[in-house]
């Protein structure tokens, strides 16, 4: 697809500038701007029809809207969701020689100990789910999600990891969840990015390519935003430059490539027209979106935000303020969970991964109250999770100083919830330690496979032709996850 | 897809039309019958088997036996042990009775709709006339009797490429359009050949010269100019994914701007396209090979590197290398290998083993993955080389006749370490370590050793341990007792022959880096010969995230051959061995016994190596046993000579592309039967000929011939009728209206503003793009900041894979993570949003606005002068009216407003009313760089 195909479309489509403008407030111009941050012109060969109609879909869709929460650095399922009694019991042994045959770690060597739960579990709701002290206000949470508590992945190194995990490959140039979501489908808002990313503590150490479209045209990459300073990069005009003017010289420009077009008849100068316009509407759009100072004081305190701060729980309302207003795909990055127990404040304990857990769990389970109590939770997904797990074994890196555990991508849990996801169910299991995973096991194709199944695409069938082979999110691996599927 | 699919229809209709005539030309002097066809393999045939039978009868799968990407599986006998295709003889023929079977189970394909009649009749003939197998065009040699076709154009045709064209124009009923008008042309031009505009004064002297020569003489100029170097290199770099940091989680920094400078040099000097890639595959393995062409071979050392804690260096190395063999395909074959690391080719005839056969080629290279990025080419700025060659000169006149020996080496470095060596005098930086434990880490400024743990250690090779008598270690901690340094010999477990404890550095006053710094001697055994040397690391009195800092290490000699010296002598010594290098990651050999061997990986994976292989090229490349490259030099040297059917074609695509928005061949990356085809085969093929033979690879003149055709000098203005009928412009009826890059918006900002740094090549620089949160965040020392650093050209911009930066992102630069050879332009509101108020864009709006109000008087002067500036032409009446407008109306806002807090920054350099007339000039200014006549080349 190339810059022409599509100026050939717009081009039968939009013969003047009033036609186009006004194609753009009704109808199908509306769609096409949308698609224009981040949408669907460029998937039309898939679904050209009407989204509402499920005809841009494969399939009827379940979701709208993804908001995808990764805890980045890789929490310990055995502190939060992985109950493990007998590993408890086995605390400060020495870890079994077959546990190790034939192993890959990034840090431990020798022969490390076993470490038993820092943590204290309890059976809570009505599915009587088994979720630590860690969590305190998720626990109210465990009736509304499914729970996977055998994901494994490929990857033991974060980067690597996360790339995995965010577009199908471990390494980079691939498009991301995001980016195949808002190219199968685009994006129902036209003043608001399709893809938005939003960062607390620092983000993923993959960086910015985590959100990066690859392959696909550049629209479809993420586009990062903030709650505090700028919310998009270069929307606030610079010093000597006020709404008035910047309205004025759009105006001028927009006027002046009209008559550029009228002379050289290209079409792409009618999308640069329109995007003129768009980006003088975001400039108020976005940061009216992204301000959640207009919110009620009630709202502020049950997610718990921190004024002017870009936190976790301040994303997690960002993140509910924008599905609401049609954003499709909504990422969060919250980095620090890398508890490795190499220093005082780095591990497992208290002082480490519970006061961590302490920084998202009030957040992410407002958003899930929150969306529920407006009815957008039957249209959005959640999605939770690291990049990999971490080791029943200490790590042990400084001697026994701190507790912590390595990289471990043979088993740790995810979960997801809202849009067609059961709720109160557990999918997988691993054995008495929390090592392996032994029954309903659940690798990361699988979760891209049921996120994208959720909006209503088929990951086998959602492609892009680059190279001279049809690419897609979940190379050639992948199946959906169906017994976390409600039925109706 | 939906458009692609129109634009294909029409493809097919025309080609189909002349098809027809073809056979219409064909029936009156063929013996085949009326209905009969003579058929095509790779026209008729190839497309409905890459379409519907290779997803199973491929390379992947070759259900029941039988596959069709190789002639001899075509042809052989099937699981059944019957054969599949009976040449001559469509009855008996397998394959074509199954595509008419009755039965729904065993017609082909298998769950999937019939081929058509059409398509079944052409198989059946296929077969009937004798099965005749060709290979895919890409694999053919360029046709070396391709004539330009004689055409009646009434002299429209410049030079042969446009009687190619203009053929095709013909064809499909076109016409070209006329020449454009001298501004634009030369705008075009300037933009094309040096990614800069043109001023104003070369403007006018072009537009008023009316010699015969005049664009001509114009067009060797810019070939001559130092920039065309820069603009061309931009393409170079996103090839060889050239960046400034390693990738990953750390992302951090890598010194290798030597190799960019390399690259835009190579470019300035018209090396050979040759040489330019022999240089870059194999500049190691050339006879005696300068400086200069051992930093080319940094090409492949752009790889990403994994220095994230707890990595296995192996797996990474092996990463690079599998990646270094797919950025080869894709830079000189425009052939995607990537996909033969796990199996054989689906569609083009690559065997699973072949990607390994090619990777020998490339698995032998010293690099490992390594922190440090050994080995690394050291070298010295102009002026540094020259002081150490004083110094060198200085020594060897003050030796003693006893004490003077013969330093061989043609490199200055090497032979600096030489003599410092002899003189006693060994210093080396800790970081340089050839292989460590997993939680040794670097700091981010990659200064020092850091996340010295309990227990962690590292290992320097073959060191000379003749006459030590102690190791001093510079080393930052900040507890009384911090730890220990064990020095063992030869393994972990070896001799300890030294230990030293290390304790607070607080009270020094030597502060290097922001750590203060103290030396700590080890004492050490007599050794004699050369031993493996490690250094382990314990813990003090407590951890405390890490235990200590390591800058470098001195071995001390007993009594050292310097010390014989002056004071004065000795003083040299210390400036010799401080004087700053460069460093540069570069490709080595490994020789003897450490020489790797090379596995086919079982499904693409490093941990499942598979049965062993030796070096060579794909068979498809029709290259005898014999003839056969032995090593990286002699592929390299395959790749660009006439037994390769590709580089040349793949190169000339690639500079066409550059000039006219689109490849002949669409898909730049491939080539094969799964990539576009090439719209101008004839062309193609003649301009790679061309390009390798007549202009002996050189690729000035090359891109001479294509500025200088009537094609590139068309006029860009479309009409609603053409546009019609050729929406993508692949025929050249007129010039391609294209969006500049991003590089090129950037540099032509800087430049119509005035605020332009034009230096040519050095350290990367540190500019407002520069967004240095995320990744190891330090800055290097040796990366330009400041003042100097902020108006430099974008090919400079100091670049972290993992905070690539945006300016150019947002215009669709690739991040450099992987080679890519084309870049999709897109139009969003975010390019919106960075040319209106980006720091950088704005500054130079100011300035800009600034040079209106200083050159020129009244302000419709000014508006027109600045115009003029910015898009080498005159304003029309029109634009004026609207821009005068604006200005007023600015005005008049400002004057309301009253206040200087409103105003932009430089307005403030005025007085009174002044002001306000400089801050409306800015918002003209700010209007005119963003106008889509500027950043596009028309």
């Amino acid at each position: 697809m190339n810059v022409f195909d599509e100026a050939d479309f717009r081009k039968s489509e939009y013969n003047t500038r009033r036609q186009f403008i006004k194609n753009c407030i009704s109808g199908a111009g509306a769609l096409t701007l949308g698609s224009m941050l981040g949408g669907n012109l460029f998937a039309n060969n898939l679904l050209e029809q009407d989204y509402e109609k499920h005809e841009r879909t494969h399939f009827a869709p379940k979701a709208k809207h993804v908001i995808y929460l990764h805890m980045a650095g890789a929490p310990s399922q055995l502190e939060i969701f992985d109950h493990k009694p007998e590993l408890n019991k086995l605390n400060g042994q020495a870890c079994p020689a077959s546990l190790l045959e034939g192993k890959r770690f990034a840090f431990i060597r020798g022969v490390p100990q076993m470490l038993g739960s820092q943590a204290t579990f309890n059976q809570h709701g009505e599915s009587r789910t088994w979720v630590s002290d860690y969590l305190p206000h998720f626990t109210q949470a465990v009736d509304e999600v499914s729970f996977l508590k055998a994901v494994h992945t490929d990857e033991f190194n974060h980067a690597p990891a996360q790339f995995l995990m965010q577009t199908g490959s471990p390494r980079t140039g691939r498009p991301s969840i995001g980016s195949w979501a808002t190219y199968g489908l685009g994006s129902p808002n036209e003043n608001l990015p399709g893809f938005v990313v939003l960062l607390s503590n620092g983000g993923a150490s993959g960086g910015k390519r985590l959100w990066g479209s690859g392959f696909l045209p550049t629209v479809h990459q993420g586009v990062q935003c903030k709650s505090s300073g700028d919310a998009v990069r270069n929307l606030r005009n610079p010093k000597g430059v006020d709404r008035i003017l910047r309205k004025k010289s759009v105006d001028a420009i927009n006027n002046i490539n009209e008559l550029e077009y009228q002379e050289s008849q290209d079409p792409e100068i009618l999308t640069r027209i329109a995007q003129y316009e768009l980006a003088f509407k975001m400039q108020t759009s976005v940061p009216g979106v992204m301000n959640i100072d207009d919110e009620p004081a009630y709202i502020k305190e049950l997610y718990g935000v921190t004024p002017g701060e870009n936190s976790f729980a301040n994303n997690c309302l960002l993140a509910r303020r924008l599905v609401e207003n049609g954003v499709r795909f909504v990422q969060l990055y919250d980095s620090g969970w890398d508890t490795h127990g190499a220093g005082p404040n780095s591990g497992v304990g208290s002082l480490g991964l519970k006061r961590k857990c302490k920084s998202v769990d009030q957040g992410m389970t407002a958003l899930l109250k929150d969306l529920k109590q407006r009815g957008l939770l039957e249209e959005t997904l959640i999605v939770w999770g690291g990049e990999f797990g971490r080791t029943p074994m200490m790590e042990a890196r400084t001697g026994k100083n701190f507790l912590g555990r390595d990289h471990h991508n043979e088993a740790f849990t995810m979960w997801m919830a809202g849009a067609g996801i059961k709720k109160g169910m557990t999918h997988g299991e691993t054995d008495a330690i929390g090592y392996s995973a032994v029954r309903d096991r659940v690798h990361v194709h699988d979760i891209q496979a049921t996120i994208l199944n959720q909006l209503g695409l088929d990951h086998e069938r959602l492609t892009y032709r680059f190279q001279g082979r049809d690419f897609r999110l979940t190379d050639v691996h992948g199946s959906v996850i169906q017994d976390i599927l409600s039925v109706s | 897809m939906k458009y692609k699919v129109q634009r294909n229809s029409l493809v097919d209709f025309l080609f189909k039309g002349l098809l027809l005539v073809i056979l219409l030309l064909l029936g009156s002097c063929n013996k085949l019958g009326e209905e009969e066809v003579l058929i095509s393999f790779n026209r008729d045939v190839r497309p409905i088997l890459n379409d519907k039978c290779l997803r199973c009868h491929g390379g992947v799968k070759a259900n029941g036996g039988f596959s069709m990407l190789f002639e001899e599986e075509a042809f052989g006998k099937t699981q059944s042990g019957k054969k599949a295709i009976v040449r001559g003889n469509h009855k008996k023929s397998e394959l074509f009775k199954r595509l008419v079977h009755k039965d729904p189970d065993i017609r082909m394909p298998l769950e999937a709709n019939p081929l058509s009649a059409n398509q079944i009749e052409i198989i059946k003939n296929w077969i009937d006339q004798g099965a005749k197998w060709e290979k895919h065009w890409a694999y053919i040699p360029p046709n070396e009797s391709v004539i330009p076709p004689e055409v009646n154009d009434q002299n429209w045709s410049k030079n042969v490429i446009d009687q190619f064209i203009f053929k095709k124009l013909t064809e499909q009923g076109f016409t070209p359009a006329s020449e454009t008008d001298k501004h634009t042309l030369i705008r075009r031009v300037t933009l094309d050949l040096t990614g800069l505009p043109p001023t104003m004064e070369e403007v006018q002297d072009f537009v008023s010269d009316n010699a015969p020569k005049a664009y001509e003489n114009l067009v060797d100029t810019l070939l001559a100019s130092p920039h065309f170097g820069e603009r061309w290199a931009t393409m170079w770099l996103d090839l060889a994914r050239y960046a400034d940091s390693k990738g990953y989680e750390k992302d951090s920094n890598r010194e290798i701007w030597k190799y960019r400078d390399w690259v835009i040099n190579a470019f300035n000097n018209d090396m050979p396209f040759d040489q330019f890639s022999i240089e870059q595959l194999a500049g190691d393995l050339v006879p005696e090979p300068t400086e200069e062409q051992l930093i080319a071979t940094a090409f492949h050392r752009n790889t990403l590197a994994n220095d994230e804690g707890g990595t296995d260096n192996e797996q990474f190395r092996t990463e690079s290398v599998l990646e270094r063999v797919a950025t080869t395909y894709e830079v000189w074959q425009g052939t995607t290998m990537a996909c033969v690391q796990c199996h054989s080719h689906p569609y083009d005839p690559f065997k699973h083993e072949e990607f390994y056969e090619s990777m020998a080629f490339f698995n032998n290279a010293v690099d490992n993955d390594s922190y440090f990025e050994q080995p690394k080419l050291f070298t010295y700025s102009e002026t540094n080389e020259i002081k150490v060659e004083e110094l060198l000169q200085y020594f060897d006149k003050e030796l003693l006749p006893e004490d003077k020996y013969d330093i061989k080496s043609p490199y200055l470095y090497t032979q600096k370490e030489a003599l410092l060596t002899h003189l006693g005098h060994r210093f080396v930086e800790a970081e340089t370590f050839d292989e460590a434990s997993p939680f040794i880490e670097f700091d981010g400024g990659l200064n020092f050793l850091w996340q010295v743990q309990d227990s962690s250690w590292v290992k320097y090779e073959d060191i000379d341990l003749k006459n030590i008598e102690k190791i001093g270690f510079s080393i930052s901690s900040s507890m009384d007792y911090a730890g220990e340094i064990s020095v063992r010999l030869d393994s972990l477990g070896g001799k300890e022959i030294g230990r030293v404890k290390i304790t607070n550095t607080k009270k020094s006053k030597e502060i290097v880096h922001g750590q203060k710094m103290a030396e700590f001697i080890a004492s050490i055994e007599p050794v004699d010969e050369r031993h493996d040397l490690f250094l382990q690391f314990y813990k003090g009195e407590r951890y405390l995230g890490h235990l200590f800092y390591v800058d470098n290490l001195f071995y001390y000699e007993k009594e050292p051959l310097k010390e014989k010296y002056s004071t004065e002598f000795n003083k040299k010594v210390l400036e010799l061995a401080k004087t700053p290098t460069t460093t540069t990651p570069i490709i080595q050999e490994l020789r003897g016994e450490k020489a790797r061997k090379t596995f086919v990986f079982d499904r693409g994976s490093w941990l499942s190596p598979g049965k062993e292989v030796s070096r060579g090229i794909p068979d498809i490349y029709d290259i005898s046993k014999v003839q056969e490259p032995s090593n990286r030099l002699e592929f390299a040297q395959w790749l660009v000579s006439d037994k390769n059917p590709l580089a040349s074609r793949v190169a000339v695509n690639r500079f066409w592309e550059q000039l006219f928005g689109f490849g002949l061949v669409e898909s730049m990356e491939e080539f094969g039967s799964q990539g576009e085809k090439p719209t101008h085969p004839a062309l193609l093929d003649w301009m790679a000929i061309q390009f390798a033979s007549e202009y002996d690879w050189k690729m000035k003149p090359f891109i001479k011939e294509l500025v200088m055709s009537a094609t590139y000098r068309q006029s860009s203005s479309m009409n609603p009728e053409k546009t019609a009928q050729d929406p993508t412009n692949k025929w050249f009826a007129r010039m391609g209206r294209t969006r500049l890059s991003g590089e090129q918006i950037r540099d032509q900002t800087l430049t119509v503003s005035g605020l332009l740094n034009k230096r040519i090549g050095g350290a990367s620089v540190k500019n407002a793009d520069v967004d240095i949160s995320g990744g190891w965040r330090a800055i290097p020392d040796y990366v330009i900041q400041g003042d100097s650093a902020k108006y430099r050209r974008s090919l400079y911009t100091f670049w972290k894979r993992v905070n690539p930066p945006m300016n150019l992102i947002a215009f669709d630069s690739p991040d450099r993570s992987v080679c890519t050879s084309r870049r999709i332009r897109t139009n969003t509101p975010l390019q919106a949003l960075n040319s209106l108020n980006d720091e950088t864009f704005f500054e130079a709006s100011q300035a800009l606005a600034e040079l209106m109000f200083e050159e020129v008087n009244q302000l419709e002067d000014r508006i027109k002068w600045g115009y003029f500036r910015v898009m080498g032409k005159d304003i029309d009446t029109k634009k004026l009216e609207l821009l005068v407008q604006l200005y007023n109306e600015t005005y008049q806002h400002y004057n309301d407003k009253g206040s200087d807090k409103d105003l932009p920054e430089i307005a403030l350099k005025q007085k009174g009313k002044n002001k306000l007339t400089l801050s409306a000039l800015t918002v003209v200014a700010n209007t005119l760089l963003n106008l889509d006549e500027f950043i596009v080349k028309g």
